[in-house]
């Protein structure tokens, strides 16, 4: 069974909110990347969610686009992640996992194949960028069947019909997109999302986690005062870029810890 | 070529053909398989466009740029000589190479843009690859009084430098994309984010039938023009509809224009040509649906070219304009069904059919509309005098004289 709900509901009776930091799997090696998973949660994280190297991330900005194209380099393929993750689980049994990145790596392994290889390694959620809910009742049928939360994107732009469909299938939490674009640009507008999330939990009673944009501690701090979570992608992933490979643990860990303890202040 | 002979109506018997369907899919190829981000604006663009191309004033509009500004109907021309030499069917061309810019793509970009000003998006953008469709999108910006922002690889921008100024002079801004493997694909995903970003005040013209829906369906109805006068030109010029009509495919804009209005009409076999580069086996080549495997890339289900871990793999060709790792999910429909056949022509077999285009009929085709026109040379010798071979010049092949010279060892 999935843990991000159990997550949530700890949260929620101490008052906290989640901090789900994202890094892409293999980046900036493969060897790095099991140990990056341990230094969020030890820094604070409530949440990984993983990113699955794509040759064409069409969502994203140029910082995660380098990342993918760094650990495609190091040829870590689906199958890489899952071991990864798997690694992770025999010292972490309890961080939600998440999975993230687009379609077609899954549907070369198949979505029967790779639920249950989630289920085996201790994936809990799986959020693929370029599949709406509407394109795919079957493969979200086979998360749900082996227990795996299908995670969907709402944007500004989402109609209230639309938000209908997704809470149909969504499961563990939504992931609210801040702002119109791509992974890590501009700015965010907060009295937009003030607007936006009541209005979303109209319909959809899962929690609701805020992304795209948050680039420093003091955005997270004010995004997280109106939702449940604060993914922060990009920011994380320019500081592996940045940092050398002996101290790109430590500075992410710093980086983790200064998002936490922002957003405890709320 | 207004009035149909009555030989021709009477042939035209149809055949029951009616896609896609109203989520975009061609059987399980299309739909729309895009970030949240962009559901907005292809569903704004969806009911823009149902509205829009059955609106009477619209329909006018775009026939009549297609007239005075594109220069339509575009000639059949039979190449009497060439068919003479190979020996066999008879070739017919059809002559998108006399278009303004030079090739089909003209006729999707006017359709396109006519859309945006409806739409009220005083900017366009486009991805291309050779430049022909970046030409084209600066063309109509021009003509319309757009802003106009084209994305291209700095892989591509080296290698077609005379279509980079071109833009220019049309007043486009060429934008050059340095991720991945900075081609073709790149400069997709690159207009994507642009238009992610700028959605309000943008419209993203797409040069070929892929993407999400509508864009296969709206790129095909703009550039089924091509067949809609075939059908007419065919009997007037021929007596009678072709048995095989041929085209190149990249992504596959050219093919379903000349096919679409073919795929209703028994007897007629429909070729599809892609590029096979180096040669299928050696791995440097661009035929998705001869070589690939069905998954999901830029907003829609097809053919793909990858790896086993469903990594997007990078393509070859001597033409720029068929050096995409996809296709349209019409063609992946269309050949799954069996109502197309694809095959795949190496570059220099595409070459020689250049050369010989040249050297027989006084024309220098474009190298993607060579692979339509050599795999016509290979058929050709082996039916009868009496057959008849409609093929797709696409393009016309100015752009290619730097290309063509190096591998004959010049300099330009």
């Amino acid at each position: 069974m999935s843990r991000i709900q159990p997550t949530f509901e700890k949260l929620k009776q101490r008052g906290g909110k989640a901090l789900i930091p994202f890094i892409t799997a293999g980046d900036p090696n493969p060897q790095l990347t099991v140990s990056l998973m341990h230094a969020l949660v030890e820094a604070g994280a409530d949440i990984i969610e993983i990113g699955v190297p794509f040759s064409d991330p069409m969502a994203d900005g140029p910082t995660i686009q380098r990342s993918s194209e760094r650990a495609l380099k190091h040829g870590v393929a689906l199958h890489d992640v899952l071991d990864m993750v798997a690694k992770f689980r025999t010292t972490d049994a309890s961080t939600p996992v998440v999975l993230m990145g687009y379609g077609n790596p899954i549907e070369a392994m198949g979505w029967e194949r790779f639920a249950v290889r989630c289920a085996q390694v201790g994936v809990d959620g799986v959020l693929t960028v370029d599949f709406p809910p509407e394109e795919s009742h079957e493969a979200f049928g086979h998360l749900h069947r082996h227990g795996v939360d299908p995670i969907f994107l709402l944007a500004p732009t989402t109609s209230d019909e639309r938000i209908t469909q997704v809470a149909k299938v969504a499961r563990g939490y939504v992931y609210y997109v801040s702002l119109k674009g791509v992974t890590g640009a501009g700015h965010l507008d907060l009295s937009a999302i003030a607007q936006k999330i009541p209005h979303i939990r109209q319909y959809i009673g899962l929690p609701i986690g805020v992304g795209f944009g948050i680039r420093d501690a003091e955005t997270a701090r004010a995004v997280s005062k109106l939702c449940d979570g604060v993914v922060v992608g990009s920011r994380i992933v320019q500081e592996i870029e940045d940092s050398n490979e002996e101290a790109v643990i430590a500075n992410v860990a710093r980086l983790v810890k200064e998002l936490r303890l922002a957003i405890n202040q709320v | 070529m207004q009035r149909k002979s009555p030989h021709s109506s009477m042939r035209l018997r149809k055949l029951a053909y009616n896609y896609p369907d109203s989520t975009g899919h061609f059987g399980p190829y299309g739909g729309i398989y895009v970030a949240e981000t962009l559901m907005g604006a292809l569903d704004e663009l969806r009911v823009a466009y149902e509205h829009y191309s059955v609106d009477p004033e619209f329909k006018a509009e775009f026939a009549y740029e297609l007239k005075h500004y594109v220069g339509r109907p575009s000639p059949i021309y039979h190449a009497r000589h060439w068919s003479q030499k190979l020996g066999g069917a008879q070739i017919y061309l059809k002559r998108e190479d006399l278009n303004h810019t030079g090739a089909h793509k003209v006729n999707n970009t006017v359709g396109q843009a006519l859309l945006a000003k409806r739409m009220g998006k005083p900017r366009v953008i486009a991805e291309t690859g050779a430049g022909q469709h970046g030409v084209a999108t600066a063309t109509v910006a021009a003509r319309y009084g757009m802003e106009c922002v084209v994305y291209m690889g700095a892989e591509d921008i080296k290698r077609q430098a005379t279509n980079v100024y071109r833009m220019k002079l049309l007043g486009a801004t060429v934008v050059p994309v340095e991720s991945g493997s900075k081609t073709l694909k790149d400069a997709l995903n690159e207009a994507m984010r642009d238009w992610v970003t700028n959605i309000e005040n943008t419209f993203y013209i797409i040069g070929t039938v892929a993407g999400p829906h509508p864009y296969p369906m709206m790129v095909r109805d703009f550039n089924s023009v091509v067949s809609k006068e075939c059908v007419v030109q065919m009997p007037e010029l021929a007596g009678r509809q072709p048995d095989a009509v041929i085209a190149c495919v990249g992504g596959g804009s050219n093919a379903m224009g000349i096919f679409h209005s073919y795929i209703e009409v028994p007897g007629v076999q429909l070729i599809g040509v892609e590029a096979a580069g180096s040669g299928i086996a050696s791995g440097q080549h661009a035929a998705a649906l001869t070589a690939g495997k069905p998954g999901v890339l830029h907003g829609n289900r097809t053919y793909l070219l990858q790896d086993g871990n469903g990594q997007i793999i990078e393509t070859h060709s001597i033409s720029a304009g068929l050096d995409y790792p996809g296709v349209g999910p019409e063609h992946a429909w269309l050949k799954d069904s069996g109502r197309a056949q694809y095959v795949a022509i190496e570059d220099s077999e595409a070459l020689q059919a250049f050369h010989d285009l040249c050297h027989y009929e006084g024309i220098i085709p474009a190298l993607e509309s060579s692979h339509a026109l050599a795999y016509a040379a290979k058929i050709a010798p082996t039916m009868g005098h009496d057959k008849v071979l409609l093929v797709n010049l696409s393009g016309r092949g100015d752009k290619d004289m730097v290309t063509v010279a190096r591998v004959s060892g010049i300099e330009l």
